[in-house]
């Protein structure tokens, strides 16, 4: 049995009255790439807030075995659990490089540095505009930057907002093979996506989210293989 | 408050301006200008205006990180110049209780805090050195030192140390409570605490007003001008000052968090920046700024404890010349508000204050027309 690495225990999260998520619940193990899909409203990014802390919520979230709902944002992230939301919240007008130094942040000097020669490893694109400002680049180098900024705080988990929104599918199909590298190299994802397909075929557990609630969970590969549930919860992607 | 501020009068320019109206005749109009008057206006202007560049500056820098329009800037200037003219007089200043004051009620809302959200030993234990152990380090020291003669520059290393805590103390308590509220609620708590700040002033400076001795007493005359040890000083601190800052945004990872900040809150919050770190870092440097100016006005006008307003509305005036944004534009609008009061203060010395303050409406005009209206984050 791997170690479980996020617990989300029956999580409930409201804007004032209306609910927007209720009882989820779902577990991420280290190693796996598990992906929370449905369509839009359904509750997703919400829950992915709630985890990382930028909302209040009921329910109890645990991360490595610790408690961590009162938590605030910042002391999930020294904990190892990371956000890329979806909307990049990148520091548009300092440089590429600004943006992932101070995605170490919360670690060392001499282990930031080595990480950021891994991620320009890895995204060479961002080597090449490291001097450029970070509001002034394409959207699939802002999502890797993104990306990158968050690999900086060395995650255990890696949370990914709808990584693939509104980029050209050449750029999607990159996208997802990093995702399947990052696995490859250690890091756990929690995957929330509409592009539904390209996220079962990228993950090993899979969840279908629809008004707030987890109505279909199971391994990716099968809710792949069923039809009926690709085409009454997902559509045609 | 006293009618008139007895803002900065040091040369003969402003003398003579003082001195015109009582000349008979003329109805306080100067007769003649020459260049040398307008030479020794400059030099005037550009002393007051590059503090008022360091004033400007630590405004844009607050209210880019918090969001807050830090209207007791000017408190910081007249507790700084008071701290160290009182150091240079051999008294004991009254900063030092205001620092466990501050520190003891910081520790009471970090404590409750505590209570309320847990966090356990740890987080108590560093509320105690931050709010209790360091400003009472601070302000044993300063008892050992006042009064011994230690001399200028020893004060004014003491007269920062007193005075920096005192920004993110102050942050602690009247700000960090409410740090996600609206720019209006943050600027009407600054208000608030500027008029707190003020009585406390009056509470533990007394009414009195001092003045420092000037740092040297060298002159240099150039050409028409006589330039004293102390404009020298403040050019050069100020320039000196404002390189620091820039090195510290540009280079040091603090200052890069606090930019981070500054340009987007939550994504500086999802790799570890606590806004309330970057909050109290920002007054940090405010206080530290406001320390400098003070010791910098200190010998060149006689400072009471409610001073430091209109100083700091000037720099205000700069800062907002500069959209609140810009540093480079805030300190070149902080030299042309010191020329302006200036040559005000000798042309229409009555009307110096609505003169300089008149500078802020073309700029708003143009800005409300030109610019896109930025709604307020929620």
């Amino acid at each position: 049995m791997t170690e479980t690495l996020l617990a989300i225990e029956t999580v409930s999260v409201a804007y004032g009255k209306v609910q927007a998520v209720r009882g989820v619940s779902l577990d991420v193990k280290a190693g796996e790439i598990v992906t929370v899909i449905g369509a839009n409203g359904a509750g997703k990014s919400t829950l992915l807030n709630a985890t990382i802390g930028a909302l209040g919520a009921q329910g109890a979230i645990r991360f490595l075995g610790e408690d961590i709902t009162r938590l605030d944002v910042e002391d999930r992230v020294a904990r190892g659990l990371l956000l890329v939301p979806e909307r990049r919240e990148l520091f548009s007008t300092m440089t590429v490089e600004d943006n992932l130094v101070l995605g170490g942040f919360r670690v060392p000097r001499g282990v930031a540095r080595d990480t950021m020669a891994e991620v320009y490893d890895r995204f060479p694109r961002l080597k090449e505009r490291r001097d450029q400002l970070a509001g002034t680049m394409s959207g699939g180098e802002r999502q890797m930057l993104a990306i990158g900024r968050a690999l900086m705080s060395r995650p255990k988990l890696l949370m990914l907002d709808e990584p693939s929104l509104g980029l050209a599918p050449r750029i999607v199909a990159d996208i997802f093979r990093i995702i399947a590298d990052l696995r490859a190299g250690g890091v756990s994802i929690l995957l929330v996506e509409q592009n539904a397909r390209a996220a079962l075929a990228a993950a090993d557990h899979a969840h279908v989210m629809e008004l707030g609630e987890v109505s279909v969970s199971g391994p990716a590969a099968e809710l792949a293989r069923d039809e009926r549930i690709v085409q009454s919860y997902l559509g045609f992607h | 408050m006293p009618a008139d501020v007895p803002w900065i009068k040091t040369n003969p320019a402003a003398a003579l301006a003082r001195s015109e109206p009582s000349e008979g005749g003329n109805h306080g109009r100067p007769r003649a200008v020459d260049g040398t008057i307008l030479l020794f206006l400059l030099q005037d202007g550009i002393t007051n205006g590059a503090i008022y560049a360091l004033l400007g500056i630590a405004l844009v820098l607050v209210f880019a990180v918090t969001r807050v329009i830090f209207i007791p800037q000017g408190e910081f200037i007249a507790f700084g110049a008071l701290t160290y003219a009182l150091l240079e007089a051999g008294r004991l200043p009254g900063t030092v209780w205001l620092l466990i004051v501050f520190g003891a009620v910081a520790f009471t809302f970090d404590f409750v805090a505590m209570l309320k959200d847990g966090g356990g030993v740890r987080r108590l234990a560093k509320a105690a050195l931050l709010d209790l152990a360091l400003p009472a380090a601070i302000a044993g020291t300063a008892m050992l030192v006042a009064g011994r003669g230690f001399g200028p520059l020893a004060h004014a290393a003491l007269t920062l140390a007193l005075v920096t805590p005192l920004g993110p103390l102050l942050y602690r308590v009247a700000f960090m409570p409410i740090a996600s509220a609206s720019v209006l609620t943050l600027l009407i708590t600054a208000v608030g605490v500027h008029l707190v700040l003020v009585g406390l002033g009056l509470a533990f400076f007394g009414a009195e007003g001092v003045r420092a001795p000037a740092i040297s007493d060298l002159m240099i005359e150039a050409g028409p001008l006589l330039v004293s040890g102390q404009n020298l000083a403040v050019y050069a601190l100020t320039a000196a000052s404002i390189v620091a800052l820039w090195l510290f945004f540009e280079r040091s990872l603090w200052g890069k968090a606090l930019r981070a900040t500054a340009v987007n809150r939550l994504g500086a919050r999802l790799v570890g920046i606590r806004t309330s770190f970057a909050g109290a870092l920002a007054f940090g440097l405010a206080a530290l700024v406001g320390g400098l100016s003070g010791i910098l006005v200190a010998p060149m006008t006689t400072i009471y404890y409610d001073t430091g307003f209109l100083i700091g509305l000037k720099g205000f005036v700069a800062a907002i010349i500069g959209g609140l944004a810009s540093h480079p534009i805030t300190a070149a609008a902080a030299l042309a508000v010191g020329v302006v009061e200036s040559i005000a203060s000798f042309f229409a010395s009555d009307l110096k204050e609505v003169i300089v303050f008149s500078l802020i409406l073309p700029v708003l005009m143009w800005r409300s027309l030109t610019q896109t209206h930025v709604e307020e984050e929620d």
